[in-house]
């Protein structure tokens, strides 16, 4: 694979200038096209009834189960929860070793310690939300120590949320700092950003909030906590498609998307995929550059995968609930 | 790219065959009854995609519009004096029919017509059942039409359709006609009459009265025959300027009411500020949905200079995901062209755009081996002058013109001697009116193309014809 540049560095020279002052990145964001929301949610609607089967439907689900951030952010979570739930990111299905690993296991910073110690050596990622999450209501050096716990316990990802007041009060630069603070803090890691795209409300905002995330280095520009009544839909991930696109056709930066809430079903699963096969295309069909934050999708796709190789669908009892 | 290179490439996802159960042959649908041709007379329909032969169907000729005309007439007095909650009665249950049968009639539209069945099934399906519903509703309240308190039916209405949506172009004709108490006698192209057909069972199905419905399939004779026959009342034609312009003539002077839906060259404009990926769909869907068989087809592309290289960057980006192929298959999205004499017309307007000095791009894509097929293409470079910015092409092929301010992306879009459709592409609310405002076309779409409602009027400026089909407006053609 030929060396892609990476995000960490910040903006492109050729974008330098529009992160030079808050004026300067607020006319460059609202000089970005405008999503027509009508055009936008048909085009994902169409993109749904692409009929996925046989060979491409096995393609889709192995791709799918790599690409899970296996998710348990619960204040009710403990180092067994973690324990047990890091067992199944590394072998999903007992009954079948062809199953994939997912791509990582992704916890609240004071358990990453539990996940780094039982990943070790599997491969699967160990990703740490951090910043206070969910809200991001906190001073920034809480949201840096925060980060900085994580990444001391073990943490190779860490999903970081944007202040969304700031952003919503058109402070732009404001929230641009922030993200480059976390991004310097997080050297070395894959640093995922988190719009909560249901706060940010429209598709136009959603735009924006991925260029600023891009600019200042996000690794993964992600939409949502998962905390919210609005999560991953079709709609605000094919922006989040478009810009990465978009993104790289400018900089030669290849960024990577993350939906993550509401994804319960394999064919909901399959369904983004297709958007980002044709949105960002073939480069982006790897769990470098994409992936799903959830929890019970995991079982669902190994449910049909066990269908697809057996031809019976054997029910819930035959996935490992944890 | 192709097929073999993709990492997720989607394997084949036929819609079954088994469905629609097409007979080795059909006749007409006259006075209730399928007969042969007076002279027997038959003629072949093909599957476009694949050239092979569907069925052999009779072909109507003057002695058989005679009939048909006469059972049209008798059926007149009982049907036009049915009180119309008991015409909107019929009128539902061939809506709910449709709607029961949409998968069949989708598989064999897709099959007759070439196009793909992801169209039939989610676009023409749809629409005709819901242009039943809606003039269902409708006939027990002509007198609120804003026509008088007490419109009258006309009388028989001649009917002729084209190929490029049958069964939506039938609805839009049959449906408004029957609402207001009309009889019918319908000529369907002769290279897509099955449906028609088929609609003729739905017909006998729903117990509709003998001589209501009466079904013409056959050629441009039949056609002429039945729009100079003197005791249809009404003339309603949907297809090509020419033949709308000769019947136009042959009507002239004998009292007969007409309505003529004809060509297009419609301009989509796409100003600077535009929300670019909604407007390459936008752009995509309004010259290749149908394969550009469509008469209100967005096939002129105006794009303002100053983001022209970025749109037609995305635009290609675009069309090479487009999949063309087999039509049944469920993610096709490029059918076939509907006969081979389409595609020499296409072909032969596309060389004339090469010869003029535009320039050609085409997408990448294989085209099958049998059955009549062109690729997605676009010419940039255009002028006003060029063949292919004035002439209707009526295929996938999209003429790129640029425009630099508002006023003259409008003075371009309305210079044709067309005025059907027209797109407007801006983020801005008040550009918007104000561009709509001026355009001579008889449908503006804002932000959207090729959208159709049953409540929606539709119809045509200059040579696109004249009358409204849909919505309150289309009752009027059938009132007096």
């Amino acid at each position: 694979m030929p060396r892609i540049p990476t995000a960490a560095a910040g903006p492109p020279a050729s974008l330098a200038d529009v992160t030079a002052s808050d004026a300067a990145l607020r006319r460059f964001l609202h000089g970005l096209p405008g999503v027509d929301p009508v055009g936008l949610e048909a085009r994902a609607a169409a993109l749904g009834t692409r009929s996925i089967k046989t060979t491409a439907k096995a393609y889709a689900l192995d791709l799918a189960v790599s690409m899970i951030d296996l998710t348990t952010l619960e204040g009710s979570d403990t180092p067994g929860k973690v324990r047990a739930l890091c067992a199944k990111a590394r072998t999903p299905d007992p009954t079948d070793r062809t199953a994939p690993a997912v791509a990582a296991v992704c916890v609240y910073p004071d358990l990453a310690a539990v996940a780094a110690e039982s990943l070790a050596g599997s491969g699967v990622k160990v990703a740490s939300v951090a910043t206070a999450f969910p809200s991001g209501r906190a001073a920034p050096e809480v949201k840096l120590a925060d980060t900085r716990a994580a990444l001391a316990a073990g943490a190779d990802e860490i999903d970081m949320v944007i202040d969304r007041g700031a952003f919503l009060a058109g402070r732009y630069l404001e929230v641009y700092e922030q993200i480059r603070a976390v991004r310097q803090a997080a050297a070395g890691a894959r640093l995922k950003v988190i719009f909560e795209t249901g706060e940010l409300s429209t598709y136009d905002n959603i735009r924006r909030a991925s260029w600023l995330g891009m600019l200042a280095g996000a690794d993964f520009i992600k939409t949502s906590t998962g905390k919210v009544g609005v999560n991953a839909t079709p709609a605000n991930t094919l922006v989040l498609l478009e810009a990465v696109r978009d993104y790289r056709a400018a900089t030669g930066v290849q960024v990577g998307v993350k939906p993550a809430g509401g994804i319960r079903t394999a064919k909901d699963a399959v369904k983004f995929l297709v958007l980002v096969n044709e949105t960002a295309g073939d480069d982006w069909l790897d769990n470098r550059w994409f992936r799903f934050g959830a929890s019970s999708l995991l079982n669902d796709l190994l449910m049909q995968r066990q269908k697809l190789r057996t031809g019976r669908y054997s029910g819930p009892d035959y996935v490992t609930v944890d | 790219m192709t097929a073999e290179h993709k990492l997720f490439a989607y394997a084949p996802a036929p819609e079954s065959r088994s469905v629609v159960d097409i007979a080795p042959s059909y006749g007409l649908f006259v006075d209730g009854e399928f007969t042969d041709a007076a002279d027997g007379r038959v003629f072949k329909s093909v599957a476009p995609a694949t050239e092979e032969v569907l069925s052999e169907v009779a072909r109507a000729g003057e002695a058989d519009v005679e009939r048909a005309v006469a059972a049209a007439r008798r059926a007149f007095t009982s049907w036009s004096g049915l009180p119309g909650a008991e015409r909107g009665k019929y009128l539902f249950r061939i809506a709910r029919i449709i709607q029961e049968r949409s998968r069949e009639l989708a598989v064999l539209e897709t099959l007759d017509n070439g196009k793909p069945i992801r169209e039939t099934r989610d676009a023409d399906l749809p629409l005709v059942a819901a242009h039943f519903f809606y003039y269902a509703g409708w006939a027990d309240k002509l007198g609120h039409a804003g026509f008088g308190a007490d419109p009258k039916p006309l009388g028989v209405a001649g009917q002729v359709i084209p190929w490029n949506f049958p069964l939506l172009m039938l609805a839009w004709k049959i449906a408004p006609a029957l609402a207001c108490g009309n009889t019918v006698v319908l000529k369907p192209a002769e290279t897509t009459p099955l449906s028609a057909l088929f609609f003729a069972d739905i017909c006998r199905q729903a117990g509709l009265p003998r001589g209501v419905v009466n079904i013409l399939p056959g050629y441009g004779d039949a056609g002429a025959a039945l729009v100079a026959h003197p005791d249809v009342d009404k003339v309603a034609f949907t297809g090509s300027t020419a033949v709308g312009k000769e019947i136009a003539r042959s009507v002239a002077g004998t009292g007969k009411r007409l309505t003529l839906e004809l060509g297009g060259k419609g301009a989509n404009i796409v100003f600077d500020d535009a929300p670019v990926d909604q407007a390459v769909e936008g752009i995509v869907g309004g010259i290749f949905f149908n394969q550009g068989q469509v008469c209100c087809a967005g096939s002129r592309l105006l794009v303002q200079e100053s983001v022209a290289d970025e749109v037609l960057d995305a635009l290609k980006r675009r069309l090479a995901t487009l999949r063309l192929g087999d039509p049944l298959d469920k993610n096709t999205d490029i059918g076939a062209i509907n006969s081979a004499e389409q595609l020499a017309r296409i072909t032969e307007l596309a060389d004339a755009g090469d010869a003029e000095g535009a320039q050609r791009w085409t997408a990448p894509c294989e085209l099958p081996g049998s059955g009549y097929w062109f690729a997605p293409t676009l010419f940039t470079g255009v002028t006003q002058a060029h063949r292919v910015a004035r002439e209707e092409i009526f295929g996938p092929v999209l003429s790129v013109l640029t425009f630099r301010t508002p006023a003259e992306a409008v003075a371009k879009a309305n210079n044709t001697p067309y005025g059907l459709s027209a797109g407007v592409w801006t983020e801005k609310g008040s550009r918007i009116l104000a561009v709509a405002d001026r355009l001579r076309a008889g449908v503006v779409w804002a932000n959207t193309f090729n959208k159709f409602d049953p409540t929606s009027p539709f119809g045509g400026y200059k040579e696109s014809g004249f009358g409204r089909e849909g919505g309150r407006h289309g009752l009027e053609a059938y009132l007096r």
